[in-house]
């Protein structure tokens, strides 16, 4: 039978979406007993949250002044130390997971499935490559330990209604002194976040300065969306990294996805593929965007993006 | 002596259209114009300046691949590297590592030359992989720094700053260290026509893998390779009144 440790991303207070798309991705594999293990400063309020998601059996929890900060140094020789007894060991496929599950697959010398799409048993896994241009079927040989990180996008998140027992846990291992955290950047939190909103308008090269950018912001308010934007956008500095959606940013699967001023170069559209509607609107009547857009528009975004806003007041 | 390790991994040119061979068992190559892993590039480039300032005194491009990938490492030398490793590995999908295996032979030639800095891609772009500056780390037991978009040295310490889902982290590590980089870190510099010519004269190593005494049998096997589901073209809209009427139908707005 496979037992799936499932490593959750949160912020001390709240479990992140990520972590319930696993447990979604963990419990397509049938009989498989899903565990999560919370490591923070003080983990009570959000081990209580992963309790609380339909289809967890267990959640551990490791208290630890060292955890306040996730990182991947201090995290992965606690979670390789548990991690003994398990099957799989999964992550979100967002930057905490990305950065942390390698480490904890060293660790345990087991293999890495990254990016994973679908779990088609115990041993096969599906993962896009080349951007996603391309999608493979991975194995493993029975009974080998492997670890992976979950394509957030491929999967809903789990809903309430489970009542897991907590357990508080000790790993013996000693921590490094070589890493320290200096700090981060606040995330806004006045907006919807970009990989969870249910709408999203993303700005590309064509919005020009970080003043013309304010246009995405104001038609985001409008819909209630999240703000997005191409890697030209964010390079040129109209808009903040954490914005970036594709290959290299964010992969996300909103109901509604609006590329504004977008070409459409197979990094960006590595990152929407899974968004249900995508409009699109370029002056450019040949962009590659309009290939994969269910709308498209052909204009000029300055005219068109303020008689959106209005029509949508 | 100060030096800093760059891996250069040689991957379909990110500008190409890839195209799946018909039986599924991989994609067409042949003919495809193949590149440094752009990643890569910029960690090159990284070294390059650090070396520059006079924090490193030597930059070592490694590549694991097949006796092709003396091209890549070629280029890497007109770049400014002062010398390269090719690990040489059999040609095709049989010849490519994991990440695992890669990392191992990485950390063969890190207990061999001695580095302050290792410096990777955050992926690379043809296995989306995403692990094996992490995997390395942990193997040499060393601090690892991914997705850097910032690095600052004093002394022994590097400042990173890494991009994350939440916007910036800064973290300080010891060296050595293991950084991965984001596309943000810098802009690599052009390769000129005489440093072509003065790379021809650098020296270039070929170690074959098996020299190496490294564990590198693959633990995953890839069965299958799928296109991706396709989207439907959809429709062209006229203009701002038709396309909130069709989100609005579609209960969208
Ligand atoms: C390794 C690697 C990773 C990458 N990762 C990513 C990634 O994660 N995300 C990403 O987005 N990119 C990524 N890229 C970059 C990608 O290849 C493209 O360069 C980038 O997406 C282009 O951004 P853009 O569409 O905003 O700009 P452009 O390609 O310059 O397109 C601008 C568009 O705006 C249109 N336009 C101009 N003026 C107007 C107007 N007034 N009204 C309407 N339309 C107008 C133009 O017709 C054009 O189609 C990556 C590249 C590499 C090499
Ligand atoms: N075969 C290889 N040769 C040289 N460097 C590699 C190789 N494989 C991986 N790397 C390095 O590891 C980084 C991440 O690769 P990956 O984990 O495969 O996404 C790359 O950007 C390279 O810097």
């Amino acid at each position: 039978m496979s037992r799936i440790l499932i490593v959750a991303e949160h912020d001390g207070t709240h479990l992140n979406p990520g972590t319930a798309k696993c447990v979604t991705c963990a419990a397509a594999l049938a009989g498989a007993s899903v565990t999560v293990v919370v490591l923070a400063q003080e983990p009570a309020a959000v081990a209580a949250q992963a309790a609380a998601l339909a289809g967890v059996a267990q959640v551990l929890t490791v208290a630890n002044p060292a955890n306040e900060h996730p990182m991947a140094a201090f995290l992965a020789p606690q979670v390789a130390a548990l991690a003994k007894e398990f099957s799989h060991v999964l992550g979100p496929a967002t930057t905490f997971g990305k950065d942390l599950m390698p480490r904890i697959a060293a660790l345990l010398g087991a293999p890495q499935i990254s990016e994973i799409m679908a779990i088609e048993s115990a041993t096969r896994f599906r993962r896009p490559v080349y951007a996603g241009n391309a999608i493979v079927t991975v194995e493993v040989a029975a009974g080998v330990q492997v670890a992976g990180t979950v394509r957030t996008a491929s999967f809903v998140a789990a809903g309430n209604g489970g009542n897991a027992p907590i357990a508080a846990v000790t790993p013996a291992v000693t921590l490094p002194s070589h890493t320290r955290f200096v700090s981060v950047s606040a995330a806004s939190s006045d907006r919807p976040d970009l990989q969870t909103a249910r709408r999203v308008v993303s700005g590309g090269r064509a919005l020009g300065s970080a003043e013309g950018f304010k246009l995405m912001f104001a038609l985001a308010d409008k819909l209630g969306a999240a703000v997005g934007a191409s890697r030209a956008a964010v390079d040129a500095g109209y808009a903040p990294n954490e914005l970036q959606v594709g290959q290299t940013g964010k992969i996300i699967a909103p109901e509604l996805y609006i590329a504004i001023g977008i070409s459409g170069a197979i990094q960006h559209l590595t990152g929407i593929k899974d968004a249900r509607t995508i409009v699109a609107i370029n002056k450019d009547a040949e962009a590659p965007i309009f290939e994969v857009a269910d709308f498209g528009l052909i204009g000029d975004l300055f005219e068109i993006v303020p008689q959106i806003s209005k029509l949508l007041s | 002596m100060k030096r800093i390790l760059v891996g250069i991994k040689r991957v379909v040119d990110y500008n190409v259209r890839i195209r799946l061979k018909p039986d599924g068992s991989g994609i067409v190559t042949d003919g495809v114009k193949m590149s440094i892993n752009p990643f890569d590039e910029i960690a090159l480039e990284e070294a390059l300046r650090i070396r520059e300032r006079g924090a490193a005194e030597e930059v070592i491009a490694i590549s694991i691949g097949s006796g092709d990938a003396q091209q890549q490492l070629r280029t890497a030398l007109a770049m400014g590297a002062d010398r390269a490793i090719l690990v040489e590995t059999g040609s095709g999908t049989e010849g490519a590592l994991e990440p695992l295996a890669a990392a191992a032979v990485l950390l063969k030639l890190v207990e061999r030359e001695q580095p302050m800095l290792v410096i990777l891609g955050k992926q690379a772009i043809d296995d989306d992989n995403s692990q094996t500056g992490q995997i390395l780390a942990a193997l040499w037991d060393r601090p690892q720094a991914t997705f850097a978009s910032k690095v600052e040295l004093s002394g022994t310490v590097a400042r990173v700053t890494r991009e994350v889902d939440a916007g910036l982290e800064t973290l300080e590590v010891d060296l050595p260290a293991v950084l991965t980089t984001d596309l943000r870190l810098n802009e690599p510099r052009y390769v000129k026509l005489p440093d072509i010519m003065k790379a021809k004269k650098k020296p270039l190593e070929v170690l074959p893998l098996a020299s190496l005494g490294v564990a590198t049998a693959a633990k995953t096997r890839v069965v299958r390779f799928d296109p991706p589901p396709q989207r439907q073209k959809g429709v062209m809209v006229k203009d701002a009144a038709e396309l909130v009427a069709a989100l609005h139908a579609k209960g969208l707005v």
